[in-house]
C-alpha cells in the first residue's frame, strides 16, 4: 500500500533555526531518503514559501474563467510544507519511516494514498 | 528545547510586536510584553509542543502580561492610551489580516522616521522588528557595542515624540509607507553587501535580515508586484555570496565567479518570484533590477550572458530611474554589446556627476585597459583608490594597476 507522509509546520521557522538544528532536521531527511531509495521508487517534494504561490479559485459563474488571485495571504499559521510518498508493507512500517523526520518544528501525517499516477503510480 | 522555540518566536516577532505596539501605543512596553509571553511559552509549550496558531497564543499571553505590567507599575498615562478593546480580555486577540498588515507596516515605518539617518533607521528596524541584540547589530555595522547602544537609545528617543497615526491608513498613505519601508530594506541589504572602508566586504547578518524583512513584506503584500520583486532581487544577489570572495578573501568579479557555488535553491525561488511579479503587471525599479539579476543568474557561463537583453533592461530602468548611476550601469552593458571605446565615449557625459563615485573610475580604468591605454587606466584606478574602497576592493584595484604597469612600453 502506498502511503504519503505529509509535513505541516509554520512556514519560515526552519530558516530561523540555528545552523546545527537545521542540520539535525536535514540529517533526518537524508536518512529517510536513503532508506526509501534502497527500497525502491519514492517521491518527495518540498514546497517553496507561500509568497511564491498564486491561487486559482473556482470560476465565479458559468462559462467564466477560474479566478486567479495573487494570494495566498500568508499567515504564520501552520501550513503544508511538503511530502514523501512510497510503498510500505503496512501502516506500522510507514510510521516507523515517518519517525525518522520527526522534529519539534513539524507535524507529520501518515495517510494511505487512494490513487497515484505519473512516475510513481499505484498501478 | 528553547532553541527550537526561539525560531518560532523570531518568526512571529514582527507581527506580534506590531499588534502589541498598536494595543499599548508604547514600543518598550510591547517589547517587554512579548518577552514575557515567550518566557511563558517555554514552560507552557514544553511537552505539548507549540500550539497550532502560535501567534494567537503569544498575543493573548503578551496582552495580559502587558496589562499586568501597566497595572503594577501604575503607568496610568499608558493605561489611558491603551486601545480600548485590549482591556476586554475575552476578545479574540488576533487582529484580522488587514490589521496585521497595517500594524507591521506601521512598525517598520516608525523606524523609517525622517529625523533619523539611514543607518540609524536600519539599526532601529533590526533592533525592534527583527529583534537582534544591540551587540549583534554592532557587529553588523562593525562598530563597538557601546556606540551602537547609544545610537539605538538616541534613535528611540527621537521617535518617542513622533506621532504616527494608528488609524487605518488611506491607500495613498499605505503606498507611501510601503515605498519608504521597501527602500529601507533594500538599503539594509546593500549596507551588508558592500560598504566603504571596511575589512569585511559582506556582512551576512545584514543581508539575511534584509531578506527576512523582504519576505515579510512579500507575505503581507502578496498582491504587490514591487515587494515580490524586491524579495526576488535580494535572493538573486544573495545566491552569489559563496562565489563572491575566494579562499584568500579576495573579491571575485561576477565574470570570474565559479557558478557552481551559486545557491541554486535561492535562484529557483527568485525566478519563481520574478515570474509572479511579472504576472502582477506593475513594472517598478526592483522588478527591472531583478530581471537583470536573472539574466546573470541563469546564464550558463559569463560568455553566454545575453548582454543585449541586459542593455535593454538598463535602458528601461533608466526611464524609471534617470540617475547617473543607472546610466553608468547601462554604459557598462554597452561596453559588452558595442565595445569599450563606445562605452568610454558615453562615459564622458557622466564625468561631472560621478567624479567622486569610485565605481566610475574603476570601470573607466578597466575600459582603458581593454582599449590598450594602460597609462590612462592607471590614472583612473589611482583616482578610485582615493575614494574609500573596501579592503577587498583595494586589493583588486592594486592588482589591476600592476597589470597595467606591466604593459607600459619601455621609453
Amino acid at each position: 500500500m502506498m502511503y504519503a507522509i505529509t509535513i505541516y509546520g509554520e512556514p519560515g521557522v526552519f530558516e530561523n533555526l540555528p545552523d546545527e538544528k537545521q542540520k539535525q532536521v536535514l540529517t533526518g531527511h537524508y536518512a529517510l531518503q536513503e532508506a526509501l531509495g534502497e527500497r525502491g521508487d519514492y517521491l518527495s517534494i518540498k514546497l517553496m514559501p507561500p509568497a511564491t504561490a498564486v491561487t486559482v479559485d473556482p470560476a465565479p459563474g458559468r462559462a467564466q474563467a477560474p479566478l486567479i488571485v495573487d494570494g495566498p495571504f500568508a499567515e504564520t499559521k501552520e501550513g503544508f510544507l511538503g511530502f514523501y510518498a512510497a510503498d510500505f508493507n503496512d501502516l506500522q512500517e510507514a510510521l516507523k519511516f515517518a519517525e525518522m523526520i520527526s522534529s519539534p518544528i513539524a507535524r507529520l501525517e501518515v495517510r494511505p494514498v487512494a490513487w497515484a499516477g505519473g512516475v510513481l503510480s499505484t498501478g | 528545547m528553547s532553541e527550537w522555540l526561539e525560531a518560532t518566536f523570531s518568526n512571529n516577532r514582527p507581527r506580534a510586536l506590531a499588534a502589541l505596539t498598536r494595543y499599548f501605543r508604547d514600543m518598550d512596553l510591547a517589547e517587554e510584553a512579548f518577552s514575557d509571553a515567550c518566557l511563558k511559552a517555554v514552560t507552557a509549550w514544553e511537552g505539548k509542543g507549540a500550539p497550532r496558531d502560535p501567534l494567537a497564543w503569544l498575543l493573548t499571553t503578551a496582552r495580559n502580561a502587558g496589562l499586568d505590567r501597566v497595572r503594577k507599575t501604575q503607568r496610568h498615562r499608558v493605561l489611558l492610551q491603551v486601545e480600548p478593546s485590549v482591556l476586554m480580555a475575552d476578545e479574540d486577540p488576533l487582529p484580522d489580516p488587514d490589521d496585521v498588515r497595517d500594524d507591521v507596516l506601521r512598525l517598520l515605518f516608525i523606524c523609517c522616521h525622517p529625523a533619523l539617518s539611514r543607518q540609524d533607521q536600519i539599526a532601529l528596524a533590526l533592533r525592534i522588528v527583527a529583534g537582534l541584540s544591540v551587540a549583534e547589530i554592532a557587529r553588523g555595522f562593525l562598530v563597538a557595542t557601546k556606540t551602537m547602544e547609544q545610537r539605538v537609545t538616541r534613535a528611540k528617543k527621537k521617535i518617542a515624540t513622533n506621532r504616527i497615526a494608528f488609524e487605518t491608513p488611506s491607500p495613498q498613505e499605505r503606498g507611501r509607507r510601503l515605498g519608504e519601508v521597501s527602500l529601507m530594506v533594500y538599503l539594509m541589504f546593500n549596507e551588508g553587501w558592500s560598504t566603504s572602508n571596511s575589512a569585511a566586504q559582506m556582512r551576512v547578518t545584514l543581508c539575511e535580515e534584509a531578506i527576512r524583512l523582504a519576505r515579510l513584506l512579500a507575505d503581507l503584500f502578496a498582491g504587490m508586484g514591487d515587494q515580490i520583486a524586491l524579495l526576488s532581487l535580494l535572493l538573486f544577489q544573495h545566491a552569489r555570496r559563496a562565489a563572491r570572495i575566494d579562499s584568500d578573501g579576495r573579491l571575485v568579479s561576477l565574470e570570474d565567479q565559479d557558478r557552481r557555488l551559486w545557491d541554486k535553491t535561492a535562484i529557483a525561488e527568485a525566478v519563481a518570484l520574478l515570474q509572479k511579479s511579472e504576472r502582477l503587471g506593475h513594472s517598478g525599479p526592483y522588478r527591472v533590477q531583478a530581471a537583470i539579476a536573472a539574466e546573470h543568474a541563469l546564464a550558463p557561463s559569463a560568455q553566454a550572458t545575453d548582454w543585449q537583453k541586459i542593455e535593454a533592461h538598463y535602458a528601461a530602468l533608466y526611464v524609471i530611474q534617470p540617475t547617473p548611476v543607472v546610466r553608468l550601469n547601462h554604459i557598462a552593458a554597452m561596453a559588452k554589446t558595442r565595445g569599450a571605446e563606445h562605452a568610454l565615449k558615453e562615459m564622458e557625459t557622466l564625468a561631472c556627476d560621478l567624479s567622486d563615485y569610485r565605481w566610475y573610475h574603476t570601470m573607466q580604468g578597466g575600459l582603458f585597459l581593454q582599449s590598450g591605454l594602460p597609462r590612462r587606466a592607471v590614472a583612473a584606478f589611482e583616482k578610485a583608490l582615493t575614494l574609500g574602497p573596501t579592503e577587498p576592493e583595494r586589493v583588486v584595484i592594486k592588482d589591476q594597476i600592476s597589470t597595467c604597469k606591466k604593459m607600459f612600453t619601455p621609453l
